[in-house]
């Protein structure tokens, strides 16, 4: 049995006049142990899946439709209370900017025991001693000292471990982490994901892993899905989707990685700027940018494929038919 | 569309052109355009615009209305209510109350509109110069602000009102000596924003001239500022004028403004309540209608500071 | 931070010395005299000469000036005209209680209710309860408080005859004139804190409270109320200059015998060393609170205090 289990997710805000379908029929699952990448750019749909699986949204946010199954219980009608005992415990969320997550005016170390506080019955000392604890397992040194600091005496990389702290304190099942490096600098972006890779060998939780960058995702994930448009439109191991990418999107995701060895300077783009959610396209998100586009794709939307027993692709090139009239055009030549 | 029939022909390229694939679905409105867009969707900014020019058309046309004035005396008809003769009553001299009032009304405007407009001259002038010029100059005009906003600005007025003859034209002079300095101190608080924002810079970086930058970027982004302040500070006039009235050393009867009004009314509360009502109502709605359409437009053009 | 106090009380004297300086001068351009025209016209001129030399009116304008900012710093403001003979500075000290009881209860109920309006508005964003602030915060931003309190008088004291309204006699006195002056205090606070919450509410660090499964009241006590309470302090200035504007009028609607209505008085009667004092008793006020609101700052919140001790 899966950890989660998320089938045909629909999310759509609403705006002064009219409504984003900012996630369109979303399903993927994640098994104990697993690191889940969901990679796509800016407004693909990536964070709002897993704040509608946190029951997280914007007020004008709404899960439409679909199944949210969490260890065997079907969490998609929880309320807000029973939400409540779940996040920060079970699920736990990492964001993207420690500058603005952590609130200014607490100490970290309030910040840390306020989770305890809530979900484990302890004394307000074993708070304590767990919180410097955690403070410790993260890589912060002088624990003690940090505890009593506010999160402006600390440095970004600091803020997100304390962050990374709070998220782990109860050890959660699944860790959800908001594309958790963006804004650090580089340097720090590589000690962030080494940290996270190793507390979750120590602590053995899942990872959800939300990022625009390719880049970082071969050394953290197992499982990667690519999202564009509010759909995911490939899904695979690592391996499926580095080696054997069949979706043109994925392909220039790829492409455009930066390499050290390639001689040429100039960065490989993708032309073209991502759908209106508020009227999506009827045919495939991704075909006005598609170099490979044909008729049907700017018309109807194609099926989820399975290409191997983890490997799926959204694409028409996967049709039958699409391959015959390839080899036709071959022919011709 | 979802049962038509898969046919070759639909697995033939159909490649977007470049355009296509750089084009913006929604159309673009300008800040100004979106900004006025906004404000006629904010029923209240357009209810309290519409109240507003009710009121300042009553305050010009209101008068001749009415075959009497707002200085002629009747002790044949003192204290009268509200009438189809006398249409808002009369005063303990017998004056109609209704010219009354709208004189009185267009009295308070007048000061408060020109009183603001001074202070926008004055602040705006202050706050760039020593916003563009920076340095030794911005420090000495930054050092007089702080100590003339450490005075709370009635003091002032109060004592310039004692000095001076009372009259229209002293307290107009009065509220602009006071009221100059927080436009000054955002109009320079803006340009300074402004001037180390990154459109700024890049305008710069574009080698855009000082005189390109202050035309235009400066000017049209401050402008926002400008004109929500003296939203602002018209209500603060009217509010100023009509409180030194009724304490006594503003403006004198015969003489008539919405503070005289509200002070004689309030002699008699007891016995004609009517006479502080109407002049309270009016200046009540100015007010508020002011404050609403002042918000309206901040909310409107001034994306930062949209909640 | 040590250099940041000494500056601020530095200005603090610029400021006061540039009040009195001004005041003294106007209060001496003035036509007239401070007396009684019809009675010292009546008076020969060596006791007309008399009366000018026994309060100093008699020395060239610079004498008289240096003298005063002497005897101000001694806390020697004169002797009044309008209540002869007496010490500027004993009526102002009998003033001052009066004044205090009606400033701090209007201070006290418009935070209190204030507070609660503005929160409840922020968190029922866009219904009728929020709307329902937001009139009611318009209101006390546009409406007079001279207007409010001749409202109040007409209809607690006069139609329904539950308050007293003209005389200070009893604590209940005090009732009307500081709920009349609350009015704008309610307003400023309520329509502040809305403003302040909505901000804080979307920040990330509620959101990332929100994820830590904390209960909503603890989220609104700890995370929102605390971080959108602090900015309040910034506007006390601005409540403090409506209150003691306010209670210029208000005092002298209900003829409270505090500073407000003493001020009101000696203005209409030219009382020039009565005014001066008050002048600069109300401006040391203003600008005392202001210094006391900014040092607060600094050591409530904690940004702020860092970034002034690294300076």
């Amino acid at each position: 049995m899966s950890l989660l289990e998320v089938s045909n997710l629909h999310i759509s805000l609403r705006t002064q006049d009219s409504v984003v379908k900012a996630v369109r029929g979303v399903s993927f699952s994640l098994e104990p142990k697993d690191t889940l990448a969901i990679v796509g750019e800016s407004g693909s749909g990536k964070s709002m899946t897993v704040k509608g699986i946190m029951k997280l949204l914007p007020k004008a946010g709404r899960v439409t439709d679909g199944k949210i199954v969490f260890d065997g219980t079907d969490i998609t009608q929880f309320g807000e209370r029973q939400m409540r005992k779940l996040n920060g415990s079970e699920i736990s969320m990492i964001f993207q900017d420690p500058m603005t997550s952590l609130n200014p005016t607490m100490t970290v170390g309030k910040q840390i025991m306020e989770v305890l506080h809530e979900h484990k019955k302890m004394s307000a000392q074993n708070q304590k001693a767990r919180a410097v604890e955690l403070l410790s397992l993260v890589g912060i040194s002088s624990p003690e000292k940090r505890f009593g600091q506010y999160p402006h005496q600390l440095s970004g990389g600091m803020r997100q471990r304390v962050v990374i702290a709070i998220a782990l304190a109860c050890d959660p099942k699944i860790l959800v982490a908001d594309e958790p490096t963006t804004a650090l600098d580089v340097t720090i972006q590589a000690q962030i994901l080494e940290l996270m890779k190793s507390l979750q060998d120590k602590i053995s939780t899942s990872i959800i892993l939300i990022t625009h960058n390719l880049g970082v995702v071969a050394n953290i994930a197992n499982k990667v899905a690519v999202m564009y448009g509010g759909e995911i439109v490939e899904s695979g191991t690592v391996d499926d989707i580095f080696y054997e990418a069949q979706h043109p999107y994925t392909l220039g995701l790829i492409a455009s990685i930066p390499k050290i060895h390639e001689e040429s300077v100039t960065l490989k783009t993708i032309p073209g700027t991502p759908p209106d959610l508020i009227d999506p396209p009827a045919g495939c998100p991704f075909a006005p940018r598609c170099d490979k586009a044909m008729k049907i794709c700017h018309l109807r939307q194609p099926e989820n494929k399975q290409i191997s027993g983890t490997h799926r692709s959204a694409c028409w090139l996967q049709h039958s038919m699409a391959k015959q009239a390839a080899e036709k055009e071959e022919h011709h030549e | 569309m979802q049962n038509t029939e898969l046919t070759d022909d639909l697995f033939s390229p159909a490649r977007s052109g470049a355009v296509e694939r750089e084009k913006i679905s929604r159309p673009m409105r300008s800040g100004f355009q979106d900004g006025w867009f906004r404000l006629k969707q904010n029923k209240g900014a357009v209810a309290a615009l519409a109240i507003l020019l009710v009121l300042v058309a009553l305050a010009f046309l209101g008068p001749l209305l009415t075959k009497y004035d707002y200085y002629t005396t009747n002790y044949g008809a003192i204290f009268q209510s509200p009438s189809a003769e006398h249409w808002f009553g009369t005063d303990k001299f017998g004056r109609d109350q209704w010219a009354r009032v709208w004189y009185g009304t267009r009295i308070s405007l007048l000061i408060a509109v020109v009183a603001a407009t001074l202070d926008l001259l004055v602040g705006v002038t202050y706050g760039s110069i020593s916003a563009l010029l920076g340095g030794r100059t911005d420090a000495v005009m930054q050092r007089i602000v702080e100590v003339l906003v450490g005075i709370p600005n009635l003091i002032i007025v109060i004592l310039l009102m004692m000095v001076m003859p009372a009259g229209i034209g002293t307290l107009i002079i009065a509220m602009s000596i006071s009221g100059w300095v927080n436009m000054a101190r955002l109009v320079r608080a803006e340009i300074l924003k402004l001037k180390n924002h990154e459109f700024v810079l890049a305008a710069r970086l574009l080698d855009a001239s000082n005189g390109q930058i202050i035309l235009r970027h400066l000017i049209p982004n401050t402008v926002g500022v400008i004109v929500i302040n003296t939203m602002f500070t018209i209500p603060s006039a009217i509010f100023t004028e009509a409180f030194l009235s009724f304490i006594g050393i503003g403006l004198q009867e015969p003489k008539a403004s919405l503070g005289v009004l509200i002070n004689s009314g309030f002699q008699v509360i007891n016995s004609h309540p009517y006479l502080l009502f109407i002049s309270a109502i009016v200046i009540v709605l100015i007010m508020v209608c002011f404050s609403i359409l002042g918000d309206g437009l901040r909310d409107a053009f001034d994306p930062q500071m949209r909640v | 931070m040590k250099t940041y106090i000494l500056k601020r009380i530095a200005y603090l004297f610029v400021t006061l010395l540039v009040i009195m300086t001004a005041t003294f001068f106007l209060m001496h351009s003035l036509p007239g005299t401070p007396f009684d025209e019809d009675k010292i016209s009546k008076l020969s001129p060596e006791q007309q000469r008399q009366i000018y030399a026994s309060y100093g009116l008699d020395q060239p304008v610079h004498v008289q000036y240096f003298k005063y900012l002497g005897n101000v710093f001694q806390g020697d403001f004169g002797t009044s005209t309008l209540y002869a003979g007496h010490p500027v500075r004993n009526i102002l000290m009998s003033r001052i209680v009066p004044s205090a009881i009606v400033g701090i209860q209007a201070v006290l109920i418009g935070l209190a209710i204030g507070l609660l309006l503005g929160v409840v508005a922020a968190y029922r964003h866009n219904t009728s309860l929020d709307y329902l602030t937001m009139v009611i915060s318009v209101l006390g931003i546009s409406v007079p408080n001279f207007v409010v309190a001749a409202l109040l008088q007409y209809l607690f004291g006069l139609k329904w005859g539950l308050l007293p309204v003209a005389y200070w006699e009893s604590y209940s006195s005090s009732v009307l004139p500081s709920l009349a002056l609350s009015f704008g205090v309610i307003a400023q606070i309520a329509r502040f804190i809305r403003t302040e919450m909505l901000t804080v509410l979307q920040q990330d660090y509620i959101l990332m409270a929100k994820s830590k499964g904390l209960s909503p009241v603890r989220i609104l006590l700890r995370h929102a109320l605390r971080n959108s309470m602090l900015p309040v302090l910034t506007i006390l200035g601005a409540i403090t200059v409506n209150v003691l504007t306010g209670s210029l009028a208000v005092e002298s609607i209900y003829s409270v015998p505090g500073i407000g209505s003493l001020f009101v008085d000696t203005i209409k009667a030219n009382d020039y060393s009565t005014i001066i004092g008050l002048t600069v008793f109300y401006s040391a006020f203003y600008v005392v609170v202001i210094l006391i609101i900014d040092l607060l700052y600094c050591v409530i919140d904690p940004r702020i205090r860092l970034a002034s001790a690294k300076e």
